[in-house]
């Protein structure tokens, strides 16, 4: 054990720091999905279904093969899963996508619920981090820069994405998908695959980002594990105006704000700390008002999207 | 051949989702009997626990009552277009109103105590939902994210005043404001155990929905959100419009929450956000957002989670299954929309080529 | 765990009636009736869920030990909010499963829903924990709790043997009485060894929040809290984040030992199983309902976790040493003095609040040395 130094003020900036990493992971991957989804013209709204089920599936794998990995591809492929549920129930004509997606966040979540209650007591093998803080001689930061590799692939494929988005062929055909499927189909492009593969991708991504919650941070499995993380998620594309880019910012400011409450609690501010904690949903909120006007209200919007269709 | 094709609606509504309340049973029959249950005892405690007795009627109606309005939140603003999910936060801003009219109207009888009550809990949930609204029309907030994230602060500022500013110190372990005394609480509807909730949630619904069928305002909803362009030349005032329709949801929602403090809680606290606003959602979308189907979706709801307990007590099943069960019944029951309109091409033979086309296309 | 083992089929009423054909013949209810008619019949109800390893995981514990006992069944309902559903278990565990005794296990579920079933069921007993029953109130209600401020004294004293920094962390839900009670417990324990320590509390807002329950723990490790303990429903993560950041845990509801063998030093448990037996005896036995029921250390309503191997050995002897006393009935922990850390004397010189004293249950007050508001 070791004695630590307490930081003092500095504490807040590092905890905001650190939050930043720590709990924008799941925000990341979920609303990267989520972006693909919606880029082709879906909206999947039971992705906070999927990142609790893959949060369970991922637990229960690991727990069960003693690797870590497995567990995220477990909670990978049950996203997937549960992402192709959705994309086939939606390709049928008249079924509303957002209704099927509330349908799927009520069953991923109750069925994620029934087969983890074994889950809760036993501990299972944790996701390891890189420690990048090795340089420094303190704790709090030795602490903050322990870095899960599944957030900068998280940075690495928001970057992609970005570029896909713009210069690849498959990207231009999603968009193409997303934006007028009688002009896709005039193309020759495939809709329906497309709607359904970019589902399927969003399902695997959110259910990865729910192993990271119970595999790394907080990294354990009970029915309190997500609180709206994952329909957060999907409000913070709306947020970041369907660019994976934003998506990155967007989290990393959710997951600091959030560590706001926290940090200054830590520091002996404790009153008002219900108010503090809202702090991510004010700032949220506030961004949106201030950079907002009523013409730029469907700035970026997938054309088919049925959330912002008017 | 004139009468079945006039019916055929009717039978469409009905007999679609009952079918595909079939189907969803029979796959949850497939699940129970795979965690080792016999699906036979598990339905015929189901049937026991929501509907089977006048006791599990009262106890599915109680339960259905707050979802009822809840349900009307999200149904309403949906006329004009917008997807709005923030039903909780105005639920838990009603009750904190409602409360604070209580205590502001001490002294006054009951009936004032509880109109004042339930005017200002629905007043502060539409203002709130309403904020929705205009924040998109002014702001260009998207409304769905915009009624999200009210919707936590809201819950938040419940917190905060329910423990700080207006916390009764009596309270204790399960800080509350001030109770609103017994005798000014809503009591139960003649005969039954089942509050003046559900009343008024029944009403409010059946209002709507002869509104929205039987003038112009549905029309004009539906302008003001498919096609504002046209709504405008049209002379509609499509801010009015929309605002106005975020703020009759958001008073539905209001409502719920003074009801759960004037009938149930008798002081607003955090046991006021239990999940109704979230679970109104799912009724409105199962309901495709009409505002009479409400009634039936929140009853089925309220029947579920009735049952549930006696699967938890007799069977010793999780709380979860009804979670399960329920996820099944909506993908199936949403998905079986697809079928909707494709009976008449099964079953009756269309009159020409031409209309066949167009009801396919339709 | 076998409670959640779901390859088990559970068809003992289908083979206590022999076919299932006899099942839509009589009906579930008919048949259950009958045979709980030679049984006493116990409703155990729980907020959260019943294995959530912590608050309701210790309740389920308790219903499990009177369920073996002889002529008794037990019939549970978990996740049950605090809203007219509450109400409607209590009255279908009557009206359906002929219950008599109830236990209700979350503080929210006494007024107004206990309260309200209570006056409608006067033959049904009510067995509420947390709540405090006061003449006035209903006689088939009772009250029970457990005095773990007790184990959170000498918690206190084996954290405050451990710290180098001086500095305790504490990670609470809500700042109601019972929590209250705890931090001061805790922080009076540990100033007991050395006057100048001191307790940080985060207050997360709800009771099963695992994400902020985990950044405080960070944010509290950061500020140089080097022993963190809390009051939440489920301490797993928390006492998780501490051995994984190399500081000590002390934990809460159950022994947490097994997920830190390095730093978990010991922690305040329950043992509902001494008042639920006490309850439901004086049920069966027709003796009137125990109103208020109390009981700390001495009365086996709460325990110590075995002290964790960092403990050392003086550290052991001194929380042993007021171990006994509070075995003996003889060691009282708010005594006077006390000011709260706002400067206010709370408990006047020459004072002291025995554990009894319900004085004591409506704390609203942080005791001086902890930084944090009430």
């Amino acid at each position: 054990m070791v004695a630590v130094d307490g930081l003092g003020w500095w504490g807040v900036p590092l905890a905001i720091f650190a939050g930043a990493i720590r709990v924008s992971t799941p925000y990341l991957l979920v609303s990267l999905g989520e972006c693909i989804t919606e880029k082709s013209g879906r909206i999947n709204l039971g992705l906070e279904g999927v990142l609790i089920m893959g949060a369970m599936a991922g637990y229960g794998t690991s727990l069960a093969t003693g690797s870590a990995w497995a567990g995220v591809l477990a909670a990978g492929l049950v996203g997937a899963l549960l992402g192709l549920l959705h994309g086939l129930l939606c390709s049928l004509r008249r079924v509303n996508d957002i209704a099927i997606g509330i349908s799927i966040m009520l069953f991923g979540t109750g069925l994620a619920f029934f087969l983890g209650k074994p889950l809760v007591q036993p501990q299972a093998p944790m996701l390891n981090a890189i420690p990048f803080g090795f340089w420094s001689s303190s704790p709090q930061i030795q602490s903050a820069l322990q870095i899960n590799p599944l957030f900068l692939i998280g940075i690495v494929l928001a970057v992609v994405l970005h570029y896909a988005f713009r210069y690849t062929r498959w990207g231009m055909q999603l968009r193409i998908v997303g934006d007028s499927a009688d002009a896709a189909l005039a193309l020759g492009l495939r809709v329906l695959p497309t709607r359904i593969l970019a589902t399927v991708i969003g399902g695997f991504l959110a259910g990865v980002g729910g192993a990271f919650l119970s595999l790394y941070y907080p990294g354990s499995w009970n029915e309190g594990l997500s609180s709206g993380q994952g329909i957060i998620a999907v409000a913070l594309v709306i947020f970041a105006r369907w660019e994976p880019l934003r998506c990155l910012w967007a989290s990393l400011l959710f997951g600091g704000a959030g560590a706001l409450g926290p940090a200054l609690q830590a520091m002996g501010i404790t009153s008002g700390y219900y108010l503090f904690n809202a702090a991510p949903y004010v700032l949220t909120l506030g961004i949106l008002i201030a950079t907002g006007s009523p013409s730029r209200t469907l700035a970026g919007a997938p054309g088919e999207l049925s959330l912002v269709r008017n | 051949m004139e009468l079945t094709r006039r019916f055929l609606p009717l039978v469409e509504a009905v007999g679609i989702p009952v079918m595909a309340l079939l189907v969803a049973m029979l796959l949850f029959a497939g699940f129970v009997a795979a965690v080792g249950q016999s699906p036979l005892e598990v339905f015929v405690l189901l049937y026991k626990g929501a509907f089977g007795s006048s006791f599990s009627w009262q106890n599915t109606l109680l339960r259905a009552a707050p979802l009822i309005l809840t349900g009307l939140a999200v149904a309403i603003p949906a006329q004009a277009g917008m997807v709005i999910i923030g039903g909780e936060g105005a639920l838990a801003l009603g009750a904190l109103t409602s409360a604070v009219a209580a205590s502001a109207l001490q002294g006054a009888s009951p009936h004032w105590v509880q109109a004042g009550m339930l005017l200002s809990g629905a007043l502060c949930g539409g203002v709130w939902i309403g904020l929705s609204g205009w924040l998109r029309q002014y702001r260009g907030v998207n409304e769905t994210i915009g009624s999200l994230l009210l919707s936590y602060i809201a819950i938040a500022l419940l917190n905060f005043f329910v423990e700080g500013p207006l916390k009764d110190p009596a309270s204790l372990n399960k800080p509350s404001t001030a109770p609103i005394g017994d005798a000014n609480m809503i009591g139960n509807l003649p005969g039954m155990d089942v509050h003046y909730g559900l009343l008024f949630g029944a009403i409010f619904a059946l209002v709507t929905w002869v509104i929205l069928k039987f003038t112009t305002v549905g029309f004009a909803l539906k302008t003001v959100g498919g096609n504002p362009r046209a709504a405008q030349m049209a002379g509609l005032r499509v801010n009015y419009w929309i605002v106005g329709a975020a703020f009759a949801g958001g008073s539905a929602a209001g409502l719920a929450g003074a009801i759960e403090v004037a009938a149930v809680q008798g002081a607003a606290n955090a046991s006021v956000v239990a999940g109704y606003g979230y679970a109104g959602i799912l009724v409105a979308f199962i309901a495709r957002q009409n505002p009479f189907a409400v009634i039936p979706v929140a009853v089925l709801i309220g029947g579920i989670n009735a049952a549930g307990g006696m699967l938890q007590r007799r069977l010793d099943m999780p709380d979860a299954t009804v979670l399960v069960l329920q996820g099944i019944i909506f993908v199936v029951i949403i998905a079986s929309e697809t079928l909707n309109g494709r009976l008449r091409l099964i079953k009756f033979k269309p009159l020409s080529p031409v209309s066949a086309a167009i009801s396919a296309k339709t | 765990m076998s409670k959640f083992d779901f390859s088990i089929p559970r068809r003992t009423f289908l083979k206590t009636i022999g076919a299932a054909t006899a099942l839509t013949a009589m009906g579930p209810l008919a048949s259950r009736t009958v045979l709980a008619a030679d049984k006493l019949t116990v409703g155990v109800i729980y907020v959260g869920p019943r294995g959530d390893f912590g608050y309701n995981q210790s309740h389920a514990q308790a219903a499990a030990n009177i369920k073996k006992m002889p002529g008794i069944k037990v019939v549970e309902e978990e996740k049950v909010p605090e809203t007219v559903a509450v109400q409607k278990v209590m009255e279908s565990m009557i009206e359906q499963d002929g219950a008599k005794l109830i236990f209700a296990t979350s503080f929210g579920y006494f007024d107004p829903h206990v309260l309200k079933m209570a006056a409608k069921y006067p033959d049904v007993r009510f067995a509420h924990c947390g709540g405090l029953w006061s003449e006035g109130k209903p006689k088939n209600v009772g009250s029970f709790f457990g005095y773990i401020d007790e184990c959170e004294y000498l918690s206190g004293i084996v954290a405050a043997h451990a710290t180098k920094s001086k500095k305790l962390g504490f990670i609470a839900a809500k700042p109601i009485p019972q929590v209250l009670r705890n931090i001061n417990s805790f922080t009076l324990g540990a100033q007991s060894i050395d006057p100048s320590i001191t307790t940080h509390v985060i207050f997360t807002g709800d009771w099963s929040m695992p994400v902020k329950e985990a950044e405080a723990a960070n944010g509290l490790i950061d500020q140089g809290c080097d022993v963190l303990t809390c009051h939440v429903d489920g301490p797993k993560v928390i006492v998780e984040t501490a051995e994984k950041r190399g500081v000590y845990s002390c934990g809460y509801h159950a022994s947490q030992a097994a997920l830190a063998p390095k730093g978990y030093l010991t922690g305040a448990e329950w043992d509902w199983t001494t008042p639920y037996k006490m309850l439901v005896t004086a049920t069966e036995e027709g003796k009137p309902m125990i109103n208020f029921l109390r009981g700390g250390l001495k009365e086996g309503f709460v325990k110590m976790s075995p002290y964790g191997k960092a403990v050392t050995a003086k550290a052991k002897a001194k929380a042993d040493g007021v171990k006994a006393k509070m075995l003996k009935g003889d060691f009282v922990i708010f005594k006077g003095p006390i000011k709260d850390n706002a400067g206010n004397t709370v408990i006047q010189a020459g004072v002291s609040l025995g554990q009894q004293d319900v004085v004591l249950e409506q704390m609203n007050y942080l005791v001086a040395g902890v930084v944090g508001k009430a």
